[in-house]
């Protein structure tokens, strides 16, 4: 694109930024503040994760990029046209294909591989925000490991609904050491963070936070003994591929009451039914 | 029935946007709105898209209006988004504006004071009537002029300060914090709350500066001077090692004078409370002043009990360009989220209702 | 007045830093694993590529830097091409550049609150994938590692343990070599073989 440089940032913001993110993978879970700038998407629009991608993005990239597990939500759309535009790389919708990932509420159902990088976009790093909402206390609380507020939540939870009542942004403990949002992901995919070979990367543009999980390390759901951490999904089997085992999103398909299910992992999706996978409303590709 | 995946799809985003940009046209009859004519004629929102997209550029706010139909923040979105695009070549010098080539200078709280009561351009003391014979209207007639007076114009608050009476800042220490470089460590110092209230939302800014004189924070303030007119900018270019004028800058300057009761170990003094702003904004300047006011509550030692007072909020919530990303980043599909809770209320649902016929057996 | 030294700094500022980066980045997510950077970087005396090539991806105004004096004929070329500035104690860099490691404990570490303040390290080594062996293990690695060097120092298993024993403040390592490099992230564990 011309006047503006490769992959839109200018060199010293990059390097702010690539300096954040070492220091986010020494300290694993741990959120780095840094100058986030204005890009030309909204905030809340993944400009955390816009960031970090033009940050690490090469010439010999190959990005992909999804909204809600989907290659062709409009977001997903309007990212992957920016790096195309300002980064000249090449993309694709295939999970496997990908060197670098960006990613808004999903973790891909495909088994990501040690040379892949996934970035997540977050609206709301800070874990414990809806328990205290002063950052300037909650880094006070990071810095002590004083976490028994949030255990106390999830008790209350426990208590009054007999299960833990979060069911996406599930938080984490991430080393040992750090309770981290694994950002709007349902909780479905929380087990996916746990010892990845591909690195992740955390953006949060707005609240100027980046964070970060190196391949292999520990990550755990909260739970307790007696009430361990489950991941759900609907009942049921994509309608189009067949699956069992993904995450699958909802489609109303009349005004009585009728509905199906469909993976929400698009790529994932289509590989199956490219197999010769067949759901119930699909024909075989 | 062979069920279709949803496609967001590129060409529903190209039609989307062709149409805005048709709309934006308006109609092809009336003559299209040329930045130059904003950038002349609608000089407060050129302004206020200045300060709040935080680059002096009014021909490129004018533009970015244009392109935001007039929306004023997504004009000054384009600004920042823009700015943020821009290699920094170097730091300017402090403005001096007690040097300002004084348009307008007004004190509330002196009858008169050196340099006279300068009322400027201003429709302050018009009645608020709408005029029909605007549109007819041509050339306005032809304002009086007079020389500048020579006369030096001393800053009330230096007035005040030299009788100490004006408790004065506390030196800030080393240069000043630069938000959009650094991000900040709370608590701010006062350089980055002003940092922050100067890129702040006009109506945020306005409303907080309200709230203090209804009672939630308020420490009793009078208008001690606002100024308006073009202040010279200087840098020293490393190759010079001296300061040369780069150009000059319109700004609005606000010093509030404020009540202190003072504290067991001072006496009691004047407090200011500083706002800045680009171009002609008594408004915007002024409800910069008391909320810097308030948030000094804390450095003197006054109770925080207000939201006006307390930093972490005001400047959390203050930048306009942050708070509409968010907001209408609702519209964004969230369909997995809301999947999960869906099934976490099924869940609940059948649990309860499981819960409900054993409870009806026994 | 700052006059050009006669070495020049990337031949393409913008591709070649973000492959030393990605190199980089790879290094501290996998501890102890080597990559090759700098291909044909001009470094001077008495800089190695690998060495030269980091400063250039990470060090600018914005980062204080400490250059052992030992290095010193190299300022002049650092100051030029990362614009760094130069600092002249080790507690106040966020960066240092070394070839005798310096004791960690007189480094910025960080707080509790903001352990990303801790310095980092851009440590030359005289050998890197020989020399001393290690044992390493912890994020990043799917099992305990091996990993060689010459040039860490006789003490260097017991400053790390010091460093890591305050986790999350602490000190990262980055290690150059000729053309290759290598880190320690401070949540690394090390021991000697």
């Amino acid at each position: 694109m011309n006047g503006y440089n490769f992959a839109y940032l200018d060199e010293q913001t990059k390097r702010m930024i690539r300096r954040a993110i070492l220091k986010a993978i020494a300290i694993p879970g741990h959120q780095v503040p840094f100058a986030s700038r204005e890009m030309p998407l909204p905030y809340g629009w993944g400009t955390g994760g816009i960031q970090v991608t033009a940050s690490i993005l090469g010439s010999h990239d190959v990005l992909k990029v999804i909204d809600q597990g989907a290659d062709d939500t409009t977001n997903a759309v309007s990212i992957r046209r920016f790096f195309a535009r300002t980064a000249g790389v090449r993309t694709t919708t295939r999970t496997e294909d990908a060197t670098v990932i960006q990613t808004r509420h999903r973790i891909p159902e495909t088994t990501l591989t040690a040379r892949q990088i996934l970035v997540y976009q977050v609206p709301q790093p800070e874990p414990l925000y809806r328990l205290e909402p002063s950052r300037a206390e909650g880094r006070r609380m990071h810095g002590l490991a004083e976490y028994g507020a949030m255990h106390v939540k999830l008790y209350e939870d426990i208590a009054r609904y007999g299960q833990v009542a979060i069911s996406y942004d599930y938080p984490v403990m991430v080393n040992h050491r750090y309770l981290t949002s694994p950002s709007p992901i349902p909780a479905f995919d929380n087990p996916k963070l746990h010892r990845m070979p591909a690195l992740q990367l955390f953006g949060a543009g707005r609240e100027k936070r980046i964070y970060a999980i190196p391949p292999y390390t520990d990550v755990r759901s909260l739970d307790f003994e007696d009430h361990p951490f489950r991941p759900h999904r609907a009942q049921a089997a994509c309608a189009l591929c067949g699956a069992r085992g993904s995450y699958l999103d909802e489609v109303i398909i009349d005004d009585r009451g009728g509905r199906m299910f469909v993976c929400s992992d698009t790529d994932y999706c289509a590989g199956r039914r490219a197999a010769g996978h067949v759901g119930t409303e699909g024909a075989a590709a | 029935m062979a069920y279709v995946a949803v496609k967001g799809g590129e060409q529903a985003i190209a039609a989307a946007h062709a149409w805005r940009a048709e709309a934006r046209r308006g109609d092809p009859a009336v003559s299209k709105l040329e930045p130059a004519q904003i950038e002349g004629q609608l000089g407060r929102a050129v302004e206020r898209v200045m300060a709040e997209g935080s680059l002096y550029d009014r021909g490129l706010a004018a533009l970015a209006i244009a392109q935001a139909e007039g929306d004023l923040i997504e004009a000054a979105f384009l600004l920042r988004a823009y700015r943020t695009t821009l290699p920094r070549f170097g730091v300017s010098l402090p403005l001096d504006t007690t040097a300002m080539a004084i348009q307008r200078r007004i004190s509330a709280v002196f009858k008169d004071l050196p340099g006279g009561q300068v009322l400027g351009p201003t429709t302050d003391y018009t009645h608020r009537l709408i005029d029909f014979a605007l549109p007819a209207q041509d050339l306005p007639p032809a304002a009086p002029m007079a020389e500048p007076d020579p006369a030096p114009m001393p800053r009330v608050a230096d007035l005040l300060a030299a009788e100490g009476l004006i408790r004065p800042d506390p030196a800030d220490a080393g240069e000043p914090a630069d938000l959009t470089r650094a991000p900040p460590a709370l608590p701010l110092p006062r350089a980055a709350r002003l940092q922050g209230l100067a890129r702040g939302d006009e109506g945020f800014l306005l409303g907080m500066g309200y709230s203090t004189q209804r009672g939630y924070g308020g420490s009793h303030p009078f208008a001690g001077e606002i100024r308006m007119g073009a202040v010279s900018v200087e840098i020293i270019p490393d190759e010079l090692g001296f300061a040369i004028d780069i150009g000059d800058v319109v700004l609005t300057e606000c010093q509030m004078v404020n009540q202190f009761h003072g504290t067991k170990t001072e006496p009691a003094r004047f407090t200011t409370g500083y706002g800045l702003a680009f171009g002609q904004a008594d408004r915007r300047a002024m409800s910069m002043a008391l909320v810097d006011r308030a948030l000094q509550a804390g450095d003197l030692g006054e109770d925080v009990t207000a939201p006006a007072q307390d930093a972490e909020f005001v400047l959390s919530h203050a930048d306009n360009i942050e708070a509409t990303g968010f907001v209408e980043h609702l519209k964004l599909p969230h369909y997995v989220d809301f999947q999960s809770e869906i099934e976490a209320v099924r869940r609940l649902h059948a649990q309860a209702r499981a819960h409900a016929e054993a409870e009806a057996a026994e | 007045m700052m006059l050009a030294p006669d070495l020049p700094g990337f031949a393409d500022p913008v591709a070649d830093a973000q492959a030393t980066f990605r190199a980089v980045l790879d290094a501290m997510a996998r501890p102890g694993t080597i990559h090759a950077v700098a291909p044909g970087l001009d470094a001077p005396a008495p800089l190695d590529p690998a060495t030269a090539a980091l400063l250039l991806t990470l060090v600018d105004p914005d980062t204080p830097l400490w250059v052992e004096p030992a290095l010193a004929p190299a300022r002049d070329w650092i100051a030029f091409h990362c614009g760094a500035l130069l600092v002249a104690v080790p507690e106040a860099a966020s960066f240092l550049l070394a070839t005798v490691l310096p004791p960690l404990d007189t480094l910025r570490r960080g707080s509790d609150e903001a352990p990303e303040e801790g310095a980092s390290v851009i440590l030359q080594l005289s050998a890197l994938g020989e020399g001393t062996r290690f044992r390493l293990d912890g994020p990043g690695l799917a099992a305990p590692a091996s990993f060689a060097a010459a040039g860490l120092g006789a003490g260097f298993v017991a400053a790390w343990h010091a460093n890591r024993a305050g986790f999350p403040r602490g000190v990262d390592l980055l290690l150059g070599c000729d053309t290759r490099i290598a880190a320690l992230p401070r949540s690394v564990a090390v021991d000697q073989i």
